[in-house]
């Protein structure tokens, strides 16, 4: 069977302008209990790359720029 | 993904587990004997896994004396657990519990203390007094980590077991590892194994109908089952579910235990209380199902006649510990505790032994029934373990096994059963097109509500294990793209394994116990008469789901039997009116 492609709005966003990838920080990758953050290869920043949040927030609260935000994911909000 | 690199370590101990049990049992492991190479293998990453990936607001059963001795605790869990507990187990929970919560103070764990720092302990239970608030317990797992980074713990992050290997006698002889990003994988051959892989919280589907927004951590999806069950192990009560009475939609505890002792309670939508005790057990389950089937529904938490600081401390304890994202839930609500209660609903079903009395079966030295493997937590058999159950547990696990590695030689493994395993890891990523793991997963966890959920219905749960062995047969198309999804491939499968145990362990106990948790149509009675017993589910020699009754062994603590019926009171004898 092939698969469809549908698209999902994500609860972690991560502010690209903070976040500092690029110095080699995985912080927020590291910590996430689902291994859902990943470098987007597009920007060289972390971005949520599964859909697939605790909202359990280590990720916002390790971050060492305040760039990752966590919200409620939508279909429980 | 052909050719994967397969690397192969040896050691005395390995945990699986890296986040509250597992963690203290390499510790305690370490601390008895210094020599032992000690693997700690995690899924996630062990500064931020597990169930208390980000604290905890407090201890729900501290046995602190002058507040509680371990016999007054024995015979609370045995009541509400309507007697099927295995005593000297609780027993070794309730003498280690005040040890522990010294040890865990002397490494950092700060525990709420009044002005002559003396520990500040709050009644929440229906007979004794257990509670001790955290509200600066989000440094747990810091705590832990540097006891681990000082005893040289072996930590392999992302890696996730899957199978459990045996020797020649059946003994446990280690531990099939894959990387969750690179799909290498990781042999680790040991003399003694501890899991502690933490409940299996995404057995039901939320009704929200958010695969992950679940109760526990969803990383704990019942790994651990799974691999008792595959390694021969017996699993006791699986029958008896978790089920939890949560905050709607977002599906953390609303937390009766914190609010409780500053005055906050469950209410229904007159606002009056309904139940006497907010202590997790089926018999207040069925209470809170019985209040919402009933048009007094929805279910709330009421705080709204507390004085304000008591709120902002409540506040303070909960938008900051276990679940601070609670806060923007509520925020994004318009939820004030002041004006408003808080809905609730009920969860839906799960294993657990934090709150619920199943899991593997272990004895009071934390030994499962295959020789040198050990399990603790939330997978465990002994009953509403919580937090500081799986930190007790886990150290008796550590210790016992580090005596049982001074006896006993690095069993031999089964080279061809590595090699099929690595081949049922591998099938899906063979596929170019087939069946998504999210799918496979969305559906079971659907029938599982469908047909699991008590009140349980014999001719429902017939229905389930076919659709289950349904599912079991598309497991030949299952199809993933990358490791992360091969990742969530085999922990369907776990999924899946606990739905059949779930399904066949009700089926076998007769009668209706605990409450909401095995509450049997068809058999409504209790009948201690048959089955005043644990229950084993276990693979038999022919590779099928298999059970057999376990005697309660006689216990340490006499009940007398005015007494046990103590949590079947639990509703109001008159709605009470908020006072």
């Amino acid at each position: 069977m092939p698969h469809a492609h549908h698209s999902t709005s994500v609860p972690v966003t991560v502010d690209d302008a903070k976040c500092i990838a690029e110095k080699g920080c995985r912080v927020c990758i590291d910590v996430c209990p689902l291994d859902v953050l990943a470098i987007n290869p597009a920007t060289g920043k972390a971005h949520m790359k599964y859909d697939e949040c605790w909202y359990c927030m280590p990720c916002e609260v390790d971050c060492p720029t305040h760039a990752v935000k966590v919200e409620i994911p939508y279909l429980l909000r | 993904m052909s050719d994967i690199k397969t690397d192969i370590v040896d050691c005395d101990i390995l945990v699986i587990g890296g986040g509250t049990g597992g963690p203290m049992a390499a510790i305690k492991a370490k601390e008895k004997n210094p020599g032992l190479k000690v693997v700690l293998m995690e899924k996630a990453n062990v500064k931020r896994s597990g169930a208390v990936s980000m604290g905890m607001d407090g201890l729900n059963n501290a046995v602190i004396p002058g507040y509680a001795t371990p016999e007054q605790y024995v015979k609370e869990i045995t009541v509400a657990n309507d007697g099927i507990v295995h005593q000297k187990a609780v027993m070794a929970y309730a003498t280690g519990s005040y040890p522990m919560i010294q040890y865990l103070d002397s490494i950092g764990v700060k525990f709420e203390k009044d002005g002559s720092g003396e520990y500040n302990v709050r009644k929440v239970h229906h007979m004794g007094t257990y509670v001790l608030p955290m509200p600066e317990g989000h440094h747990v797992k810091k705590a832990l980590y540097r006891q681990l980074r000082r005893l040289q713990v072996m930590i392999t992050n992302r890696y996730m077991a899957t199978r459990l290997l045996t020797g020649p006698d059946g003994q446990v002889a280690g531990a099939m590892g894959v990387n969750t990003r690179t799909s290498e994988f990781l042999v680790v051959r040991a003399k003694s194994v501890v899991l502690a892989c933490g409940a299996a919280g995404r057995l039901g589907l939320p009704a929200s109908g958010y695969l992950f927004g679940t109760y526990e951590n969803p990383a704990n999806c019942g790994d651990g089952y799974a691999m008792a069950y595959h390694a021969g192990a017996g699993l006791a009560n699986l029958e008896c579910y978790q089920i939890n009475p949560l905050i709607k939609d977002y599906n953390g505890p609303a937390c009766a235990y914190v609010t409780g002792p500053f005055g906050g309670y469950t209410a229904n939508n007159k606002g009056e209380r309904f139940i006497e005790c907010d202590y997790w057990s089926g018999q207040m389950m069925k209470e809170f199902f019985s209040e919402l089937q009933s048009g007094n529904g929805p279910v709330f938490l009421n705080m709204t006649h507390l004085a304000e600081e008591t709120i902002s401390e409540i506040e303070t304890i909960l938008h900051s510990n276990e679940r601070p994202s609670r806060g923007r839930f509520h925020e994004n609500r318009g939820t004030n505790y002041r004006e408003r209660m808080v809905e609730m609903h009920i969860s839906e079903i799960g294993f657990c032994s934090g709150h619920s009395a199943s899991g593997v079966w272990v004895d009071e030295n934390a030994r499962t029934t295959v020789a040198g493997l050990y399990a603790a937590g939330d997978m465990a058999s002994v009953p509403h373990n919580y937090m500081l159950g799986a930190f007790v547990n886990g150290g008796i696990a550590g210790r016992d096994a580090a005596d049982y590695c001074a006896s006993t030689d690095l069993p031999a493994y089964d080279p061809a059963f590595v090699a099929a395993e690595q081949e049922r890891i591998l099938a899906p990523t063979r596929r170019e097109d087939g069946l998504t793991p999210f799918e496979m997963e969305f559906k079971t966890r659907r029938l599982v509500n469908d047909y699991l959920q008590p009140p349980k219905v014999t001719a429902k749960y017939r229905i389930a294990q076919e659709r289950f062995g349904e599912v079991r047969e598309d497991l030949s198309a299952l199809c993933v793209r990358d490791p992360h999804e091969l990742m969530r491939a085999l922990e369907l499968q776990s999924i899946l394994d606990c739905a059949d145990m779930a399904a066949a362990a009700s089926l076998y106990r007769t009668e209706s116990r605990w409450g909401l948790y095995h509450w049997r149509v068809d058999h409504p009675a209790t009948d201690n008469e048959n089955w005043f017993c644990h229950t084993l589910l276990y693979k038999d020699e022919a590779g099928k789901m298999a059970h057999r009754k376990r005697d309660v062994d006689p216990y340490v603590v006499p009940i007398p039997e005015e007494e046990m019926g103590a949590y079947h009171q639990l509703r109001t004898a008159a709605p009470l009116a908020a006072e």
